[in-house]
């Protein structure tokens, strides 16, 4: 028994070095192809988008379908606080944060009374009208003509702005926004969220102040989304409301549901599996479809996610392979095992009752 | 004689035109264990949600430890410590059953968002603590090896053992149950008896709704009778047994 426990832990160790070699030597591994490397990058942007919503949906079981606000207000925030204010771009990010917090309390307080399709069609109707504003608000925004030459983010005063830069940079957010998330999972505040998605008359009759937690996850999920949106910002330079309209919300729950719900990391494989997908839809479409415009791709999505939903409710995590899934499942529930029945052994010995 | 727990005054809800339940008063002291009994529709769960605040009375008020409590929500009274188990059970399917129990212990932690993505030392205490106590308790329902099963995938029996539990977890003092023996079979009920009788021991407080007269007799204290979602009699179970009305209302039917 020890003696497996030691392989296990022994493994452990190895996966995790292979997994930082991987991390920290990809844009070698590449050699640097910026095409990778800027692909790359987009799937950890939708990825930080995607984990938020992961907790939301996946763990609190509530819906947003106006995700694409929050991102757009981390990168309008951001854009104009640089470009107009000349703050630096790592205050910005956390104005920009901030806003999307207060923005997700003060929708989500009446939003959250509401339930299921209720609840998506007000979310629906908090995303039109924050793509109007984006898109009206032309002093701060720039309209329809978007909002150029957003200043570079630095790091020690190096301005980063290859692609490989930001390849560190948002995968190091990613990693930590997992962390983070994971975290809150694994806590009373994970199964309180998890408690109201399984009965909410239980959990509240079990001292879970059910508005508070939907409150509380939906603002994390808005954090998440505009972090996301501010560093979007700074790399692409360039923004416009486009981005951050109703699309780009249904893009975010298709990745989420591709990616399941079974783990933290289900947003960062939806991403992962949409952005892929996207890239070889734009490669492989004309060729089949020479006439064929930009809609063949929402066509495409919208089809997957009806399929996904029959077939795949839990996503790619819930039906990952036994092996893989017992990476980020049982490892931690065997150690919890063993921490439960060694601290319950202890108190055996010390005598305690009750 | 001890302290009050809980004071029913006059309570009354209607839902639409049907009176579910009319002017009910009653009491629980400390250490005490009532049962509430009466025919299906009588409101004994009606009852039990204006009690636990899921559902608001039309009228009358409910004190608790002293305080009145009508209008809180079903959390800040769980926060004062008064948890509850349900007819239809409303386990956390897709939970362990030790985390089903860690969500009992809810109320006995502190860390919010914040400290719990950090994973602060707080947190880690914490969460060890709320797990040895979930172990312990279910130890003490003899369900410590199922503690990482799905709470969905137990038989049913178990998975009341298992609400029990996480309702006492947090040591409450008022654990209001409802119909714990309901779709148990003998040996299921037997077992449950038994987890009631070691809970009253340990100077838990319990109010109670049950079909089952055997049981009722045999733990309870005080005995409160609905019918038609009035009171028509309360008092020790012997005097309970030879009350007239009850034996109408209620006992005549089991008795024929
Ligand atoms: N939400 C509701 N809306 C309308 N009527 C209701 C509602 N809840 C209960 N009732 C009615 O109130 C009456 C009391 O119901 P209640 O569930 O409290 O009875 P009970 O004593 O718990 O019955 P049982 O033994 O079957 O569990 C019944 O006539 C029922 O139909
Ligand atoms: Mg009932």
């Amino acid at each position: 028994m020890e003696h497996g426990q030691r392989m296990t832990d022994g493994r452990k160790r190895w996966l995790w070095l292979a997994g930082a070699v991987v991390w920290l030597g990809l844009p070698w591994l590449v050699f640097g192809n910026n095409y990778v490397l800027s692909t790359l990058v987009l799937i950890g942007l939708y990825a930080l988008v995607g984990t938020g919503m992961t907790l939301l949906m996946g763990y609190a079981g509530q819906i947003s379908l106006g995700q694409a606000a929050f991102y757009g207000m981390g990168a309008y925030t951001s854009a104009y606080l640089t470009a107009h204010a000349g703050w630096p771009a790592w205050l910005a990010l956390v104005a920009g944060a901030a806003l999307a917090a207060l923005v997700a309390l003060v929708v989500g307080i009446p939003v959250f009374r509401l339930r299921e399709h209720y609840l998506a069609l007000a979310t629906l109707g908090f995303g039109v009208i924050m793509f109007t504003f984006f898109k009206e608000w032309k002093g701060i925004t720039g309209g329809l003509n978007g909002f150029f030459g957003i200043p570079p983010i630095r790091i020690a005063g190096i301005p980063l702005q290859s692609d490989w830069q930001f390849y560190y940079l948002v995968s190091s957010f990613v990693l930590a926004g997992g962390w983070f998330a994971r975290n809150v999972v694994r806590s009373r505040v994970g199964r309180a969220l998890r408690a109201i998605h399984g009965s909410e008359v239980a959990a509240s009759s079990l001292g879970v102040n059910i508005t508070k937690y939907k409150l509380q996850i939906f603002i994390l999920s808005a954090v998440y989304a505009s972090v996301a949106g501010s560093l979007y910002a700074h790399y692409v330079t360039f923004i416009n409301p486009d981005l951050f309209g109703i699309i780009p919300s249904i893009y975010f729950l298709i990745m989420v549901i591709i990616g399941g719900t079974a783990s933290v990391w289900g947003g960062l494989v939806g991403a992962a599996v949409y952005v892929c997908l996207g890239e070889w839809l734009k490669a492989v479409v004309p060729l089949l479809l020479p006439n064929a415009g930009g809609e063949f791709e929402i066509v495409f999505f919208g089809l997957l996610l009806v399929i996904m939903l029959i077939y795949m409710p839990n996503g790619l995590t819930g039906v990952a392979p036994q092996g893989l899934r017992r990476c980020w499942k049982t490892s931690w529930r065997q150690s919890e095992r063993a921490t439960a029945v060694d601290s319950h052994k202890a108190r055996s010995i010390g005598g305690e009752q009750g | 004689m001890s302290a009050m727990l809980l004071e029913v005054e006059q309570l009354s809800k209607s839902f639409g035109g049907i009176q579910a339940v009319q002017n009910v008063s009653f009491y629980v002291k400390k250490e005490d264990i009532v049962a509430v009994i009466g025919p299906n529709g009588a409101g004994k769960t009606t009852l039990f949600n204006m009690i636990s605040g899921i559902v608001p009375p039309t009228s009358g008020f409910v004190r608790f430890q002293g305080a009145i409590v009508s209008g809180k929500q079903p959390h800040e009274l769980a926060m004062l410590g008064m948890t509850r188990t349900f007819q239809n059970l409303q386990l956390f399917a897709d939970m362990t059953v030790l985390e089903n129990v860690m969500v009992g212990f809810h109320s006995r932690l502190k860390s919010g968002i914040v400290s719990a993505g950090f994973r602060l030392p707080r947190t880690v205490k914490e969460e060890k603590q709320a797990q040895e106590q979930a172990f312990f308790c279910l130890e003490q329902v003899g369900l410590a090896h199922l503690a990482w099963e799905r709470a969905g995938t137990l038989p049913y029996g178990m998975q009341r053992l298992v609400e029990i539990a996480r309702a006492a977890v947090s040591r409450p003092s008022l654990i209001l149950l409802d119909e714990p023996m309901a779709g148990l079979n003998p040996q299921e009920s037997k077992q449950l008896v038994d987890v009631l009788l070691m809970m009253r021991e340990q100077g838990f407080s319990f109010l109670f709704v049950e079909h089952d007269m055997e049981t009722v007799m045999a733990i309870a204290d005080r005995i409160v009778v609905l019918d038609y979602g009035k009171k028509i009699a309360e008092g020790a179970p012997e005097e309970i047994a030879r009350h007239p009305d009850v034996i109408k209302a209620y006992l005549g039917e089991e008795a024929v």
